[in-house]
C-alpha cells in the first residue's frame, strides 16, 4: 500500500508501534503464570520487535515458542496491538530451526489422518498401548501422559458421499461446511448432527471442492509456505462457494473458522476479503437466523441436561460464545452455566509436546478445577483441542453445542414449521 | 579532588572535543583535569544526527572537509567499533531531483577519497526496503551511524584510565588570569553550590557553541554562528541503510537508523547567541521534517514519533567577519598567544562529531608543544575501552540463558562492547528488567551508578539508554529511581530527580505529542500523579 499523507495514529504492522506499555496483556497471558522463562506478550510482542528490526539477532526462538497463539493478551489489548500476530510473524519471518518430524507428523493432519484412518482400529489400539505411548515420548518427544483422539474408520467425506450427498439437493437454501480435519477422521458423527440439524432448518448441506486443513497446525510448527499453499487453496474452494454459488459457509470448529478468517490474511498475507463475512460458525449462522426471525427450532418436550460452557481461546478472540451460549439457553431443559474464561493450555500441538506438558497443563489446572467443582452433565465448547485437553485432564465429557443441539432437537417439529409454508 | 595541584592541562566541556582532547592530553603523560557543567555530552554532542559521516555530504561543495571525514570514519570504525554501526548509506535521486547532479557528486566522492558507487534503483530498493520506490538513482557510500553518548563517556574512561580528572556539574564561572596568563578556572558546584578553583598550565577551550562565552571569561573573542537544528526520534527503526538525498544539502533530507531507533534531520537556522540555552521544536520544524523525511521512507508517514529535539552547531564565524556571513565548517584551532597575547588558553571548535578525534589531535599537539612535551598521538591507533578486540559474544556464551536475560545481556553489549562483561549477571535479579523498551537490567543500572560517572536520573539514561524507548520513561523511571536513591542513599532528593527526569522527557514529546505518543504521556502522568503521588512542584 502507498501512504503519501500523514498518519497521526500510526498502523505499522500489526499496530506494535500503538502498544503504550501498559502491560495489561502480560497480566492476561496464561503462559506467564505458570512459565517465568516466558517473556510475556508484551516483551516477546512490541518491545522484542522493536529489538528484532535493530537487529535479527534479538530473536529468541526458545522463548517465543512457548507462545501458546491464544490471542487472549490480544483480546485484553486497550490499544488493539495485534500481539500474538507479532509473534508468530517474528517465529515466520525469523525462525531458522526446521521443523522437526514430530511436529511435521503433528502439522500434517490431514496426510496422517488419511493414514490412521484406514489403520483406525490398529492405529487406535497401538496409540493407547502404553509401551507404544513411552515409545513416542522417547522418539517423537510427544508425551505420554497424552491420549491421542481416536480415528473412525470411516471418513466423514466418505459417508457423506455415501449416505447424505444425494439428499441435498432437495433444498431450496444451501451452505458449505467446512468440517474440518477432527470431523474428517476422528469424530464423523459431529459433521453428520450438523447436517441433521441444517436440513431440519431447510438448509442443504454441501462440502467444499476438496477441503484441505485449514493449516493452523502447520503455522504453529514453522510449515509456513505449506500452510499458504493450502490457504490459498481452501479460499479458492470457498470463492467458489461463496461468490459462485451463494452458499455461505459454515464450521464446526472454532480454531478452522479463526484460522481462516483472521490467521490467513493477517500471518499468511492470503487475501480472503470476498470470502471472510460469510464464513463463519455453524452456531452464529443459526443464531442470526432465529435472531432474525428466519428460522424457528423446536425443542424436544422431555429433554434436560446441566451444561457448562468452555470459551475456547479462539472463540474469545472472535467474540463469538455469546451466538453458541445463547443458542444453547434455548433448549428448554438445559441449565447453562459459564465456566470462567481461561485456557485449556492445549493450543493446537502445543500440549502434545513433551517440552511443553508442564506448561499446558500448568496453564489449564485452573479450569480443570473449576470444571471437577461444577455439578454438570457434561461440558460444551466450539473447540476439539479444548475437547481433548479436558478429557484428559478431567473427569468431565465434552461435547460441542452442534451435537447437543442435535441431541435436544425435535426433527420432525422443525421441519414441519418450514414445510407447512 | 586536590584543588591546589597545578594540572599541566584543563579542558572545559565535555563534549566529543573535550572528552576527546583529555584522552589524548592523558595518553601522552599529561596531568590533565576535564571539567563539564552539566553531564557529558549534554551539549551539540547529545543534540546531533549520530551520522558517521563518510564525507559524501560535503564532497561537492568542500573537499577539505569531506577527505577529514572519511579519514576519521575509517578511525573510528576501528577504535570506536561498539560506539559505530557500519551500516553504509544511500544517496538517492528522487524524480524531482536533478540526476546530472550524480555523476558531479561521484567525481567529488572519489576525489576526496570516498568509495562512492552508483547502483541500479532497483538494487537499492531490494537492500534498503524502506526507501522511496520512487528513486531514479542510488550511490552507495560508506556512511555510517555513530552512537555520540558512548563516544563521548569511552573518550573520558580511556583518559581516567589514564589519570584525568573528571569534574561534571562543575561549571567554569571565570578564567583566572595572571596578567597576560591564564592559569586556572573558578568553578560552580551545581551540587554542592560551592565555588572551587583549580590551576592548570594551559587551559583549553572545548566548550562548543558556549566557547564564544569562555573566551569572553578570558577576554579574548571568538565569535561563533549559531545554527540551530531540528531533529525527529521515531519509535523503530524502519531503516538499516542511512537514507540521504543526492543533491545540494537541504533540509530533512538525512534518515539516520540509531540503536533501536531511527532520526529525521535537520532544518538549519540562525539563531541570536542569547537563545543558545533555549532549544525548542517549532510545529513548522516538525512539519518540514515529517514532509521531507517521507520522501526519503515513505513509512515514515506511518511510524510512532517519539521525540523532537534540537541542538547548536558549533560554527564559527571567520575573524574578519563579525557578522557571520563567512562561517567555516572545517575544524578551528585558535592559540590565544599568538593571536591575542594571552598565553596558557587555546580554543578547539568547529568541526564536527566525526572529526572530534582529529580535534582533539590538534589540541593536544598545541598543547604538547607548549609544554615541550615530545610524545605522539596514538588515539587513532589504540581502540577506546569497550571496542577492544574480543571473542565474548552472547551468541557463543555456553552457560545456559534464560530468555529475560537473552535481551539484556545483548543489549548490555551493545551499548558497553567489551565492557559489558563487568556487568552483574548472575541471577535473575541482576537480569530484571529495569527499561523493558532498551532492555536495561538492574545490574546494568547498578553498574552504570558505580562506574560511570551518574549523579541523577537524566545522567543515567546517557550511560545506558534508560527511559530513551517507546515508553519514555513510564516504566523504568520509577524503578530507576529507586535503585539510584538506594546507591546514592538520598531518598528525598530522589523525587526531585524524578520529576526533573520526566519532565525532560515531556518535553521532548510535546512538540510532537498527538496519537500514541499523547495517550502514552497521559498514561506516564497518571501513573505518576495519580498513583504515586509526584507533584509538580517537585520540579
Ligand atoms: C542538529 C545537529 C546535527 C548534527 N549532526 C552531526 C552528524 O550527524 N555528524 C557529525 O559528525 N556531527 C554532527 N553535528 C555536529 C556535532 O554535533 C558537533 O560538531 C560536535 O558535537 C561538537 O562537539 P563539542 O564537544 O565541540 O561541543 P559540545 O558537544 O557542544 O560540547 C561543549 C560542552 O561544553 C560544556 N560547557 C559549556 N559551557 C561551559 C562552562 N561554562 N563550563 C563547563 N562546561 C561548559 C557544554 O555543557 C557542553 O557539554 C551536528 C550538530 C547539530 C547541532
Ligand atoms: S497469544 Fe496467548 S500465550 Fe501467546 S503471548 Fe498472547 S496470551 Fe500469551
Ligand atoms: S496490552 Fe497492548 S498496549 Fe498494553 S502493553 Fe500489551 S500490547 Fe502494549
Amino acid at each position: 500500500m502507498k501512504k503519501d499523507t500523514f498518519e497521526p495514529y500510526n498502523i505499522s504492522d500489526n499496530d506494535f508501534e500503538q502498544c503504550v506499555k501498559c502491560t495489561i496483556c502480560t497480566v492476561y497471558c496464561p503462559v506467564v503464570l505458570v512459565n517465568p522463562d516466558y517473556p510475556g506478550p508484551k516483551q516477546a510482542g512490541p518491545d522484542g520487535e522493536r529489538l528484532r528490526l535493530k537487529n535479527p539477532d534479538y530473536f529468541d526462538e526458545e522463548a517465543l515458542k512457548l507462545c501458546l497463539n491464544c490471542k487472549r493478551c490480544e483480546v485484553a489489548c486497550p490499544s488493539g496491538v495485534k500481539i500474538g500476530d507479532v509473534i508468530q510473524a517474528a517465529r515466520i519471518k525469523y525462525g531458522t530451526k526446521r521443523p522437526t518430524l514430530r511436529d511435521a507428523i503433528m502439522a500434517n493432519t490431514d496426510l496422517v489422518g488419511t493414514m490412521a484412518s484406514a489403520f483406525a482400529p490398529i492405529v487406535n489400539t497401538t496409540v493407547a498401548l502404553k509401551p507404544v505411548r513411552q515409545i513416542m515420548d522417547k522418539v517423537l518427544k510427544i508425551d505420554h501422559h497424552r491420549i491421542f483422539p481416536k480415528y473412525s474408520g470411516e471418513k466423514f467425506e466418505t459417508w457423506y458421499r455415501k449416505h447424505a450427498a444425494a439428499k441435498q439437493d432437495g433444498f431450496k437454501k444451501c451452505v458449505s461446511y467446512f468440517h474440518g480435519c477432527y470431523v474428517n477422521y476422528n469424530f464423523p458423527q459431529l459433521g453428520k448432527d450438523l447436517i441433521k440439524i441444517m436440513n431440519a432448518a431447510g438448509y442443504g448441506v454441501k462440502l467444499l471442492e476438496k477441503e484441505k486443513c485449514c493449516g493452523v497446525a502447520l503455522i504453529s510448527n514453522g510449515l509456513v509456505k505449506q500452510a499458504a499453499r493450502q490457504a490459498r487453496h481452501n479460499v479458492r474452494a470457498l470463492q467458489k462457494s461463496i461468490v459462485e454459488n451463494g452458499h455461505p459457509v459454515v464450521s464446526t470448529s472454532s480454531t478452522c473458522t479463526f484460522t481462516i478468517r483472521d490467521e490467513y490474511p493477517h500471518l499468511l498475507g492470503v487475501n480472503n476479503e470476498d470470502v471472510r463475512e460469510q464464513t463463519e460458525l455453524a452456531t452464529r449462522f443459526l443464531f442470526r437466523l432465529i435472531d432474525g426471525e428466519k428460522l424457528q427450532l423446536v425443542f424436544k418436550k422431555n429433554y434436560s441436561a446441566r451444561v457448562a460452557y468452555h470459551t475456547p481461546c479462539h472463540m474469545e478472540k472472535l467474540g463469538w460464545s455469546i451466538y453458541s451460549t445463547s443458542l444453547l439457553q434455548m433448549i428448554p431443559g438445559l441449565e447453562l452455566m459459564q465456566l470462567d474464561s481461561q485456557c485449556c493450555g492445549i493450543a493446537g500441538t502445543y500440549g502434545f509436546k513433551k517440552e511443553n506438558y508442564e506448561t499446558a497443563q500448568g496453564v489449564g489446572q485452573p479450569l480443570f478445577t473449576q470444571i471437577e467443582e461444577a455439578d454438570v452433565d457434561c461440558i460444551a465448547t466450539d473447540c476439539e483441542t479444548c475437547k481433548w485437553q479436558i478429557e484428559m485432564s478431567t473427569t468431565a465429557k465434552v461435547k460441542n453445542p452442534v451435537a447437543i443441539l442435535a441431541d435436544a432437537l425435535d426433527i420432525e417439529a422443525t421441519q414441519a414449521l418450514w414445510q407447512q409454508q | 579532588m586536590n584543588t591546589s595541584k597545578d594540572y599541566d592541562v584543563i579542558i572545559i566541556g565535555g563534549g566529543a572535543t573535550g572528552a576527546g582532547t583529555a584522552r589524548d592530553c592523558a595518553m601522552r603523560g599529561l596531568s590533565v583535569l576535564l571539567v563539564e557543567r552539566h553531564d557529558l555530552a549534554t551539549g551539540a554532542t547529545g543534540r546531533n544526527h549520530g551520522l558517521l559521516h563518510s564525507g559524501a555530504r560535503y564532497a561537492v561543495t568542500d573537499h577539505e572537509s569531506a577527505s577529514e571525514c572519511i579519514q576519521e570514519n575509517m578511525i573510528l570504525r576501528r577504535i570506536a567499533s561498539h560506539c559505530v554501526e557500519e551500516n553504509d548509506g544511500l544517496f538517492i535521486t528522487l524524480p524531482d531531483d536533478d540526476i546530472a547532479f550524480q555523476s558531479l557528486f561521484i567525481d567529488s566522492c572519489q576525489k576526496a577519497g570516498i568509495n562512492a558507487q552508483a547502483i541500479d534503483p532497483d538494487y537499492a530498493r531490494l537492500i534498503e526496503p524502506s526507501v522511496n520506490p520512487e528513486l531514479i538513482g542510488a550511490v552507495k557510500v560508506p556512511d555510517g551511524s555513530v552512537d555520540p553518548f558512548r563516544l563521548a563517556l569511552s573518550n573520558v574512561l580511556d583518559a581516567k584510565i589514564h589519570n584525568a580528572d573528571l569534574l561534571t556539574h562543575h561549571e567554569v564561572t571565570g578564567i583566572i588570569r595572571k596578567g597576560d596568563r591564564v592559569t586556572g578556572v573558578e568553578l560552580y558546584d551545581h551540587q554542592t553550590r560551592a565555588k572551587v578553583s583549580y590551576h592548570g598550565k594551559i587551559v583549553v577551550n572545548a566548550a562548543g557553541i558556549w566557547g564564544q562565552h569562555l573566551a569572553g571569561l578570558a577576554g579574548v573573542t571568538v565569535n561563533m554562528f549559531p545554527a540551530k537544528g531540528s531533529l525527529l526520534i521515531f519509535g523503530h527503526r524502519v531503516n538499516t541503510m542511512i537514507l540521504n538525498r543526492c543533491r545540494k544539502p537541504a533540509n530533512a533530507d538525512i534518515l539516520v537508523p540509531g540503536d533501536t531507533i531511527c532520526l529525521i534531520g535537520t532544518t538549519s537556522e540562525r539563531i541570536p547567541y542569547d537563545e543558545i540555552d533555549n532549544m525548542y521544536v517549532s510545529t513548522e520544524d516538525v512539519d518540514v521534517l515529517i514532509r521531507e523525511g517521507m520522501k526519503l521512507a515513505p513509512s515514515l508517514a506511518t511510524t510512532r514519533v517519539l521525540r523532537a529535539y534540537a541542538g547548536v552547531r558549533p560554527l564559527v564565524a571567520a575573524d574578519d567577519d563579525p557578522n557571520g556571513r563567512n562561517i567555516s565548517r572545517g575544524i578551528v584551532l585558535l592559540d590565544h598567544q599568538e593571536r591575542d597575547g594571552l598565553s596558557g588558553f587555546i580554543t578547539i571548535t568547529g568541526g564536527k562529531l566525526m572529526t572530534y578525534r582529529l580535534m582533539a589531535e590538534w589540541a593536544t599537539d598545541l598543547v604538547c608543544r607548549k609544554l615541550a612535551v615530545e610524545k605522539q598521538c596514538e588515539t587513532a591507533d589504540n581502540p577506546l575501552p569497550g571496542s577492544e578486540k574480543n571473542d565474548f559474544s552472547v551468541k557463543s556464551a555456553t552457560r545456559k540463558i534464560y530468555s529475560g536475560s537473552r535481551v539484556v545481556q545483548m543489549s548490555a553489549q551493545d551499548r558497553h562492547g567489551t565492557l559489558a562483561s563487568n556487568i552483574a549477571s548472575s541471577d535473575m535479579m541482576d537480569d530484571a528488567m529495569v527499561c523493558e523498551c532498551e532492555g536495561v537490567s538492574i545490574g546494568e543500572v547498578n553498574y552504570a551508578i558505580k562506574e560511570l560517572h551518574v549523579a541523577n536520573l537524566i545522567d543515567l539514561r546517557r550511560r545506558t539508554r534508560v527511559g530513551m524507548g517507546t515508553c519514555q520513561g513510564e516504566l523504568c523511571a520509577c524503578r530507576a529511581a529507586g535503585l539510584l536513591g538506594e546507591a546514592l542513599e538520598e531518598t528525598v532528593q530522589a523525587k526531585d530527580d524524578l520529576a526533573n527526569f520526566l519532565q525532560e522527557r515531556w518535553k521532548g514529546m510535546y512538540p510532537i505529542a498527538w496519537g500514541e505518543t499523547l495517550i502514552e504521556s497521559q498514561f506516564t502522568s497518571w501513573i505518576y500523579e495519580g498513583i504515586y503521588g509526584l507533584k509538580p512542584e517537585n520540579n
